[in-house]
């Protein structure tokens, strides 16, 4: 990929954070870096599409450390667990046989697993000795007859939200537009309510939450186009162009796809988030309103006034226990405000949220939410959110995987929020999980045992040790 | 001898492999106040950094050079010296493993030349020791990149002090005589040995667990080993009062790695770990004894001596009443350990340990699968040794009615296909919690495997499928009813 590619893809006019600056993302600085690469991103963006063979083309690193440890569910095919990898050897790269061994794996992948695509996967090395993934995809498809899309996300290229930037890219360029939808069942259809085409980007079907609202686009007449990509197929990835509406959820990353959608297509979109009751019914208002069919409206007012009443009564007895329990929030973005106002549909206390990956409009909509003297931190070290911890007075840290054992290491109660968790919590119904695992770790005995000084650590000298009494004779 | 049969397919299908660099930083690991920096994109990090804490669930201190584009293409070298000199600005560590990467070695970097300027330009940060080692991730795997950090830490950490000995001198090649209780005097060396104090060499097969259990053992009769690594000591998953740290939490500490030249003995516990003993063999004069594994009975016993003789002590009772034990167990469990059709894909290392433990108890090995070529595969008690991945293992095991797999937590979906269970083994284990700290070394890991191997076989056994003849009768029922009430009793 080129540098002015790869500016292009870092000058995202939809984002917020373009105003201020060119790159949106820190430059990284050796010895002090965390986070995924490119290829990271992009594998993580395009996964979920379920019935695709995902081959990863570059030495086993890439692969090897990375095949299926996603939470992402299917609710049909399960090829997209399996790992597939060149796993080039150092032959391979010497002798330039990468672009060979690349072209016989499709057909390996395609024999064997009937596959409805191929996705390649560049990395690192091959990027550097000039693979070239485009071309072969080309003799491939032609060859085989099988859709292969190349997508060029060798790992040095930059950070992971470059990479899903990429993805979003391969996909508008090569599988978006390249086919028309089928047309909505006979048997789907109901009396009186008009079917809308709509498209949920950057939603990723973490542990299957999507499942918990996917009942209640059904039950509205929206039919979801596809996914980009929780429990996606690539069938339905290719029609994506001909939706009504999308919806960028919970990110910032494939905000790409949701602009050329509506530039290219006249797709208008939005940007959402269905953590918590306030946003989940948000979202729905938000379909409807650009959609602008009065009877959608209507269903979907009903439909939230019926939802909202009977989770608001199932929560009920959790909000008692939860009550005044003081969060201590570090997640970026989006979430920094969505989450926090699902915590305080629970009437929780979030006493200060990390705003390292918000966007000043994310930070107006944190004040409007936390009052004005919202504690803002920006530094996520395990140190500082320790300290942050303590200050606050916080009584749980709500945080992504990567800090989930600062935490447990300091022994404080825990809540994973991010992508790698195994808990859905989206919708009304993840309402329910999500104070079931908030009040479990908050309320669990372990902490207080676990914070206890072994009995003998206090004990200065040994102590009098004990003598069985003397046997009485006679 | 197991013939070896090379990959054969261009692409590799539900991977077994895990990387050079992975293994390399496992090593560091397992070193005290250290931090390995990988040296590559910030992606070849954060993989391994995630595979180590979902395997461990523990917090992994590993770094990056954080190669981007312009330095992948012009030069990355800066990088290395500017990722050292922050990480010893920031934490002060006392070990940083610097491996290289499938990136940086395709750019064609000089590590150990880097390490100089490094030094030469920031003499200050002197006391931390840095260990480049390349480890390119398009050769070899896991336990191959371990094995040559291992080689690595020896040659940078361990000083000079083999005196002139008759049996290093040409022609004096395995004319070594090893008085044995070991006494004073007993070695022409120029260092003064501490009469109590062994090495271990421990191979990326071992557990913290297994590590523990191998502490045990040597204390058992009065020595003090030195492990290197202690994955057991860093690795074991304890809290600790200090709440973050930026290294390791333990680990072999870098004065005993510098003193592993006063040692009486160095026992060296895996094949892949050849080269390094070699290394530290000729750079301390240590004589040492080396061993495939400590899986099962024999190899239990052969260790056993070798400590009893080193120390010269007799074996305490209770490692006895062990040995004992674990030959009950294989009294009892031979039953079901016996003719059981096993399909293992591991580490060259632990195929060969656990190929070897399993034949010891009458299993037959009908599917081996290893990542990556080894000469020990040819030991392997199996007819054959594919090099490949899981996709192979599965297809060998469905082709041989497998009826136990081996192998890391990766194989559960394969496992599930074929509807036999999995004993996970290796890395990465992240579906089962503990998986990382079993112990398989010793008479009692060694029985506890056993038990496990068996009650695997009994929860997942195929009764005979029941016939029920034409003539039978019972009077009451019609025959639709009989079959439902006689369901219950008949598992297929």
């Amino acid at each position: 990929m080129k540098a002015a590619e790869i500016a292009e893809l870092l000058n995202e006019p939809a984002c917020a954070h373009n105003k201020k600056e060119k790159s949106g993302c820190a430059k990284t600085k050796p010895g002090a870096t965390a986070g995924g690469c490119s290829f990271d991103g992009a594998q993580i963006a395009l996964l979920p599409i379920a019935d695709v063979a995902h081959i990863v083309h570059g030495p086993i690193a890439c692969a090897g450390s990375s095949w299926d440890n996603r939470g992402t569910r299917s609710s049909g095919p399960t090829l997209y667990r399996i790992g597939m990898t060149t796993d080039l050897t150092e032959q391979d790269i010497v002798m330039g046989r990468g672009e060979k061994r690349l072209f016989h794996a499709i057909k390996q992948a395609i024999d064997d697993y009937a596959p409805k695509a191929v996705f390649l996967y560049s990395t690192c090395v091959p990027a550097l000795i000039g693979d070239d993934l485009g071309a072969v995809a080309k003799a491939a498809t032609e060859l085989w007859g099988v859709p292969v899309v190349p997508v060029d996300c060798a790992g040095f290229y930059g950070t992971k939200n470059l990479g899903n930037r990429i993805a979003g890219e391969a996909m508008f360029k090569h599988v978006i537009g390249t086919r028309e939808p089928e047309p909505v069942p006979a048997s789907a259809q109901r009396p009186g309510i008009t079917v809308h085409d709509v498209n949920l980007i950057g939603e990723y079907n973490i542990a299957g939450e999507f499942w918990h609202v996917a009942p209640l686009f059904d039950e509205l007449g929206l039919r979801i186009l596809s996914a980009l990509s929780g429990d996606a197929r690539f069938h339905e990835v290719q029609t994506m162009h001909r939706a009504q509406a999308s919806m960028v959820v919970c990110a910032k990353a494939l905000l790409n796809v949701a602009r050329k959608l509506e530039t290219d297509y006249g797709v208008p979109f939005f940007e959402g988030s269905f953590y918590g009751i306030t946003d989940t019914s948000q979202a729905f208002r938000d379909f409807a309103r650009l959609l602008g069919d009065d009877g959608l409206t209507a269903r979907t007012e009903a439909m939230i006034a019926r939802e909202e009443a009977r989770i608001r009564s199932a929560l009920e007895p959790w909000a008692e226990r939860l009550k005044g329990k003081r969060v201590l929030l570090y997640t970026g973005g989006v979430k920094s405000w969505s989450v926090v106002s699902a915590l305080q549909d629970l009437g929780m206390n979030v006493v200060a949220t990390g705003t390292n990956k918000s966007t000043e409009e994310d930070k107006a909509r944190i004040r409007e939410i936390m009052g004005e003297d919202a504690k803002m931190i920006t530094d996520g070290s395990p140190k500082a959110l320790l300290q942050a911890y303590k200050d606050y007075g916080a009584d749980i840290l709500i945080a992504g995987g990567r800090n989930l054992y600062t935490a447990l290491k300091a022994r404080i109660p825990f809540l994973d929020i991010n992508q790698e968790r195994e808990f859905g919590y989206a919708g009304y119904e993840g309402m329910l999980e999500l104070v079931r695992q908030l009040a479990l770790t908050l309320e669990a005995p372990v902490w207080d045992k676990v914070r206890k000084p072994a009995p003998w650590a206090a004990q200065k000298a040994a102590g009098e040790p004990l003598t069985a009494p003397e046997a009485s004779h006679g | 001898m197991a013939e070896i049969l090379k990959r054969s397919k261009p692409l590799a299908v539900n991977p077994l492999k895990a990387s050079q660099p992975t293994g390399a930083a496992l090593a560091f690991l397992g070193l005290k106040n250290a931090i390995p920096m990988l040296h590559g994109s910030q992606g070849c990090t954060a993989f391994g950094k995630v595979f180590f804490v979902r395997h461990f669930r523990e917090p992994i201190p590993l770094q990056t050079t954080a190669m981007d584009q312009v330095s992948s293409i012009m030069s990355a070298d800066e990088n290395v010296i500017e990722g050292l000199r922050v990480i010893c600005e920031k934490n002060a560590p006392d070990v940083i493993g610097l491996p290289t990467t499938g990136l940086s070695e395709t750019q064609g970097v000089d590590i150990k030349r880097l390490v100089r300027e490094f030094r030469d330009k920031h003499p200050q940060f002197a006391a931390t020791a840095v260990v480049p080692v390349s480890t390119p991730d398009f050769s070899g795997c896991l336990e191959s990149g371990f094995a040559l950090a291992m080689e690595a830490i020896i040659d940078v950490m361990v000083p000079e002090s083999a005196g002139p000995r008759p049996d290093l001198l040409p022609g004096g090649e395995g004319a070594i005589t090893f008085p044995l209780p070991l006494g004073e005097g007993s070695r022409v060396g120029v260092v003064a040995r501490r009469k109590k104090q062994v090495n271990v060499l421990c191979a990326s097969m071992l557990t913290p667990g297994d590590t523990e259990a191998i502490r045990d053992w040597i204390e058992a009769f009065g020595l003090r080993p030195v492990l290197l690594p202690d994955i057991g000591d860093s690795l074991d998953g304890h809290l600790v009062d200090a709440e973050t740290t930026p290294l390791t939490l333990g680990g072999t500490p870098k004065n005993e790695i510098a003193s592993m030249g006063e040692s009486v003995a160095t026992l060296v516990i895996g094949r892949s770990l050849a080269k390094a003993a070699d290394l530290l063999k000729q750079r301390t004069g240590v004589p040492d004894f080396r061993f495939d594994h400590l899986l099962g009975l024999d190899a239990c016993d052969a260790f056993t001596m070798t400590l009893a003789q080193i120390s010269g002590q007799p074996v305490p009772a209770r490692i006895d009443r062990q040995r004992a034990q674990l030959q009950d167990a294989m009294v009892d469990t031979h039953f079901m350990t016996g003719f059981l059709r096993v399909g293992i894909a591991a580490d060259p290392d632990l195929l060969l340990g656990l190929g070897q433990f399993l034949a010891g108890v009458g299993a037959e090995i009908v599917a081996a699968v290893a990542p990556a070529r080894a000469e020990v595969l040819a030991e392997v008690p199996a007819h054959a040794v594919r090099i490949g991945d899981l996709e192979d293992l599965e297809r060998g095991a469905l082709e041989h009615r497998a009826q136990l797999l081996i192998s890391n937590s990766h194989a559960a979906q394969a496992a599930e296909r074929l509807q036999i269970p999995l004993l996970r083994a290796g890395f990465p284990q992240y579906d089962w919690v503990g998986g990382y700290a079993r112990t398989w070394v010793g008479y009692r890991g060694a029985r506890a495997a056993l038990f496990d191997i068996a009650n695997l076989f009994l929860g997942n056994h195929h009764d005979t499928p029941a016939y029920r003849s034409i003539y039978r009768t019972e009077p009451g029922l019609d025959s639709q009813e009989r079959t439902a009430a006689g369901a219950g009793l008949v598992r297929h």
